[in-house]
Formats: C-alpha cells, structure tokens, sequence
C-alpha cells in the first residue's frame, strides 16, 4: 500500500465550557474523542454520522482550522498538528476545503476571478494574466464559462457556486480536499452533477477526498470506504461496498436501516434505536452507544470497546463481535 | 476604479435622498469655500498694482518701503496714510471681507462690541474683530478638526476593534476590560488640569480627544469581526493559508466598514460639538483663535450684543443640520432593507 496522504491518530478535541469572568472551563464537551484514519492517495474516505457526532470537527481539525486538544496530523508522513501558521504554509497548498453552504462558502464581494485567484494570487507568484489564463482554465475544469470570473457570486446558482467552491479548492491542485457536505445544501439533481464533477476530478488529478456526510446515498455513489462516528468515536471503518452490505456494529445496522429506500413497497427488517444521542458534555461510561443499543450487555456499560480488526482492512468497536456468534 | 453593483445600488439610494444629497453639495461648498478663507476675508488686499508693478499681499510680506512710506515694517494696509500713497500711483483689490479673524478693526463710531454695519456685516465681537470674518475661520477650523479627529479615531477604533472581534479570547477580554476602565476616565477634567498647565493648540488638542474618542467605533467592529471570523468565507481563507492582515482586511473588514461609514458623519458632527463646547468653556484652542465656540462664549457675555450669539448659533446649527442630514442619507442608503432583493 502506498504512503497515506493524510494519516491521523488519537485525534481528540475538547470544548471547554467556560463559566466566570476568569472564563474557567468547568466542564469539556467530547466533540471529537479519539479518532484514528488513514486516507491513500487517490481514495475517498466518507466520515457518516448524525448531526453532532463530531464529523465537521474532524474536518476542521484537519485543516488546523480548530486547534485539536491531542493526537497527530499527518500530511505525507510530516506531523503538521503543532507547527506554527508560518511554518504550516508550505502544507496549506496541499490540503484544501470544500464547504457546505455555497452561499455562505465565497464572500459576496469578490468576483469570481479573484476568489478562485486568491489562493493562486497567496502562493504563486504570477502575473496577472497568467493568473487569469489559469483562473479560466480551473473555471472550465469545473464545468463553468471563463467569463464567469468577472461575475459576482450571487449571480450564479447553488450549485454553480458549489462549482466555483471547488474551483477555488482546486487552483492550488491539492493532494486532499475536505469536502464537508458539500452537496446537503443543493437540489437531488444538482448533487448528481457535482459528485460526478468531484469523481471526474478525482480521476484526473489523482486527488484523495474526505468527504463528510450524514446522506448514504451519496456516500454509496462517492466513497470508497467508510467510517461511521458516533458521540465523538469511529465505530466502523471498511470499505464502502462490505460496511453497506455487511454492517458490523449495531449503529451502523440502524443508520443504514434508517436511510429511506425509494420503494414504497419495500419492506425491510427495521432496526430501530430509540432516544436521542447522549451530551458529548457528559458520554457514557463504556461503549458511548450502550444506552441506545438494542443488543446492550453488562460488558458494554463499563468497558469501552476498541476499534478491531475484523475482516482484512475493516475494524469495527463493539463487544458483540468478541463473542463467539 | 469600478463600483460594485452593491455600491452603485447605495449611491444611487443616496443620490434619492435630495435633503442629504443637497446637504452634501451645500456643506462641500461651505468647506470649499471657507478652505480658502485667506482669500475670502483678510486685512491685506489680493492684488496691488502700484508704480506699474503687481503685488500680491496675500501671499508675500511687503515693508511699507515699498509703497514709498517711511517704515521698512509689514505694511498695514487698513493704514489711511499707505492707502492714499498706494492711491496715488494704482489701485488694490480687497478680499470681500476686508478683516482677517484677528484684524482689530479701528476707527469703530461706537465702543466694541459694534453693531452690523456695513463695513462689519455681522458686526465686531467685544474686542472689536470682524465677526463674519472670524465666523469663515471658525467654521473651516472647526470642520478640519472635524474630519481629523473622525478618520484618525476611526482608522484607530477600527484597528481596535479588528483585533479584538478577530482573535477574540483573552485579547478580546483584556481589551475590553481596559475600554471600560479607559472609557470611565472623566475626559473635561483631565482636559481641564491639562489646559492649566500649558495651552492647548489644535494638535495638542486633537491628539488628547483622540486618547478618548476612538472607542466609540470598536463595538460595532468588534462584533463585525466576532460575527465574521466565523463565516465560511472566511474559513476558507484561512484554509487557504491567507496571513490574518489579509483575511481582516479583504474578508472581514468590508462588512464592519458598512456600519464605519454610517457613523462617520454622525462621529464628524459630535467632533464639531466637542470642540465647540471646549471653546465655549474656555480649554479649547488659545485666546485668539476664531472659533464658533469662543463666539458663543462672547454671546453669552455680551447679551446687550445679540448679533454675536444669533450669528454662532446660526452658524452651528445649519452646520450639524446639514451633517446630520448627510448622516441620515448615508445610513438610509446602507439600510439593506432598502436594497432590492434584501428583507422581501
């Protein structure tokens, strides 16, 4: 296997929660408790979760965007999680982001030209022509006319801003962009077009994604591998096609039983979890998702599980799968 | 440079608003005009052609040699004796006021303060000076300080105030304490045991209202910046490895500028006042100096004399009427609500 792109370990950030005028932290929320992954260049890793199980929070961290509380960032096997803004520049070309909101994601007061120029306009020197010719030329890339550039953002759709977003992740042809949910924010039919425009690019440029989402629908359409969070754990990681069919852990049994299947007559063995996802101010002890388990036992309550390997290039984080079936 | 659709939309809005926009022109001619004050009322008159030669007295000191009288002094032209020599041999032309804001006019038919008259339009303060011609002085003075305090306290507050809203934690924190602490210093005492100790000229001044004054902008900026650094926009940049100068002033700063320039006119006509009332108290710029303030100070002292007082009074308030009518256009023509597409 090649060298990972980008490679974390024992990713962790704490939020305090501050209270006082001496802003003392009286109690930390676990956003992100303990993350481990790799991705392989060229390969789409998709980090699924419900909302506030700390997938953004892993995206940020990433771009050192959020300063983690401990653990390491690897970008090409050199640890980026303490180096200062200066030192980081070189690895900032290498790492770009995609975000959700296209209208929030491109400030309304640039053209086109001089948001997808910026990132060229910081790292390269270049003249202002050049600049232009290669500003139209990633324009085109994404499938937008060069004379785009001298528009204003709100003259475009979503999902022609999206385009313009990726444009302006793409300029400094990174090794890896952080997609978080770039497409939740568009129409069905417009999703389409930009995952495929995200795959197309994959392809030509080799780049590797990860690519957060709470939709399996496009997970399945763009990932190669998975990695399900829960309350701040990775529970799950495999390759796409084995975690989709072959669910291990329990909440990925019932994430995927909840993803609506578009038959009305189709009827499936529902798992069905009950409650709400526990504060990350204050997880439960063992594994984080026993109070919700269907198949909870006393070992789950007080010893938190690890992630294991269970199938070559598959770990999974739960007890049942220590048992003899 | 081109204006962005936005911004033509706001100047457009303004332009709409023909109060502020006839405010705008009528104060632009004011400052204009009383910019060249030197011009529109002093004791030396703009050209003198005598003996076949042109003089320019308003430029250059000439002794009274020249003229052919007797002192290698300055000459004073109000002087009958070097008006008939000037006389003899060409002719002069005065400014329209002919009295500078510290001329001394003589030969007055009744004790100063003098009655409007027609040598003294709005007639002379107590001390016997041209009061039309110290109101052109007053006025230009007054807007100059103006302007200087408002765009250097608000290029200070609104550093201030960057800094603070974007880095935010305990710069945020140690700031803002140190603005209430700052804040509650009582400015006119410190102002008063400073103007007892020496005599404040314009910058003197200038520089101490500033140590106070440019706290007024750094909330609006502040919770801008607060507000922006979260914006996925400018998370962007920063992913992209912009230096935090750049994402201030290209991401953030746009939108705190918006709220900067509605209170820009607003902040010119508190300037104004404050100054003024410094004057009027007395610890504002040295004895002597024209200003509206003074001038409402001699009104006060010299009731017998009503021309002084109605003349600062007239001056002043037509002055902050027309910057509060520029400050209301301005604020109008930012007000998104009034944009079309935003707030329907």
């Amino acid at each position: 296997m090649t060298a990972p792109v980008l490679s974390v370990e024992g990713l962790t950030k704490h939020f305090p929660v501050e209270r006082g005028i001496l802003r003392r932290a009286v109690a930390w929320v676990r956003a992100v408790d303990g993350v481990d992954f790799d991705i392989a260049p060229g390969e789409t890793l998709c980090l699924v979760g419900e909302s506030g199980c700390g997938k953004s929070t892993v995206a940020r961290l990433v771009l050192r965007l959020t300063e983690p509380t401990s653990g390491a960032i690897r970008l090409g096997g050199t640890d980026i999680t303490t180096l200062s803004e200066s030192e980081m520049a070189p690895y900032r070309r290498k790492v770009q982001m995609v975000f959700q909101d296209p209208y929030a994601s491109l400030n309304p007061r640039l053209r086109v030209g001089q948001i997808v120029g910026e990132p060229l306009e910081n790292f390269e020197n270049l003249g202002t022509a050049e600049r232009n010719e290669r500003v139209g030329a990633i324009l085109a890339k994404v499938g937008l006319r060069p004379e785009a550039a001298g528009r204003y953002p709100f003259e475009f759709s979503g999902g022609q801003r999206q385009r313009i977003g990726i444009a302006r992740a793409l300029a400094l042809r990174p090794e890896l962009i952080v997609a978080d949910e770039p497409v939740s924010a568009l129409d069905v039919s417009v999703q389409a077009q930009v995952l495929n425009l995200l795959m197309d690019l994959q392809e030509e440029f080799g780049l590797a994604f990860l690519f957060v989402s709470h939709d399996l629908a496009v997970v399945e359409h763009i990932g190669h591998r998975i990695a399900v969070m829960y309350l701040g754990h990775i529970v799950e990681i495999g390759p796409k096609d084995d975690v989709l069919a072959e669910p291990a852990h329990p909440y990925t049994k019932a994430l995927i039983a909840a993803a609506p299947v578009p038959d009305p007559r189709a009827r499936r063995e529902k798992l069905v979890i009950e409650g709400d996802v526990p504060s990350p101010l204050n997880p439960p002890p063992g594994c984080r998702f026993h109070t919700r388990c269907p198949f909870v036992f006393g070992r789950c309550r007080e010893e938190v599980p690890l992630l294991k390997e269970i199938a070559p290039g598959r770990r999974a984080a739960c007890h049942l799968l220590d048992q003899p079936a | 440079m081109r204006l962005s659709p936005l911004n033509q939309r706001r100047l457009a809005n303004f332009r709409a608003n023909r109060r502020g926009h006839a405010s705008l022109w009528l104060f632009a001619l004011l400052f204009v005009v009383t910019l060249f004050a030197e011009l529109i009322a002093n004791d030396r008159p703009l050209l003198v052609r005598y003996d076949g030669a042109f003089y320019v007295p308003v430029m250059v000191d000439y002794p009274e040699t020249t003229f052919g009288g007797f002192f290698p002094t300055t000459t004073d032209y109000h002087d009958p004796a070097v008006q008939e020599l000037i006389r003899e041999k060409g002719w002069m032309i005065w400014p329209a006021v002919p009295f500078r804001y510290d001329t001394v006019v003589k030969d007055l038919p009744v004790p100063a303060p003098a009655p409007p008259s027609w040598t003294n339009l709005l007639g002379t303060d107590d001390q016997a000076r041209d009061v039309l011609a110290r109101v052109v002085y007053g006025f230009r003075i007054s807007v100059l300080f103006g302007f200087t305090l408002t765009i250097v306290s608000s290029i200070v507050g609104v550093a201030a105030g960057a800094v603070q809203g974007y880095y935010g934690g305990w710069v945020d924190l140690a700031f803002q304490r140190f603005i209430e602490i700052w804040s509650g210093l009582p400015t006119l005492y410190l102002l008063i045991i400073l103007a007892s100790i020496i005599t404040p000229t314009f910058w003197i001044l200038l520089v101490f209202l500033l140590l106070f004054s440019w706290m007024g902008l750094v909330g609006v900026v502040r919770a801008e910046f607060l507000r922006g650094r979260n914006f996925d926009y400018v998370r962007a940049a920063k992913a992209m490895g912009l230096s935090d100068v750049r994402v201030m002033v290209r991401h953030i700063l746009p939108n705190a500028m918006v709220a900067t320039l509605t209170f820009m006119p607003f902040i010119l006509a508190g300037s104004v006042t404050v100054l003024t009332s410094l004057d009027f108290l007395g610890f504002g710029l040295p004895p002597g100096s024209p200003s509206l303030g003074e001038l409402l100070s001699q009104g006060k002292n010299n009731l017998q004399a009503p021309w002084l007082g109605i003349t600062g009074f007239i001056v002043l308030a037509v002055q902050l009427t027309l910057l509060t009518f520029i400050g209301e256009a301005v604020r109008d023509a930012f007000d998104p609500r009034k944009l079309p597409g935003g707030g329907r």
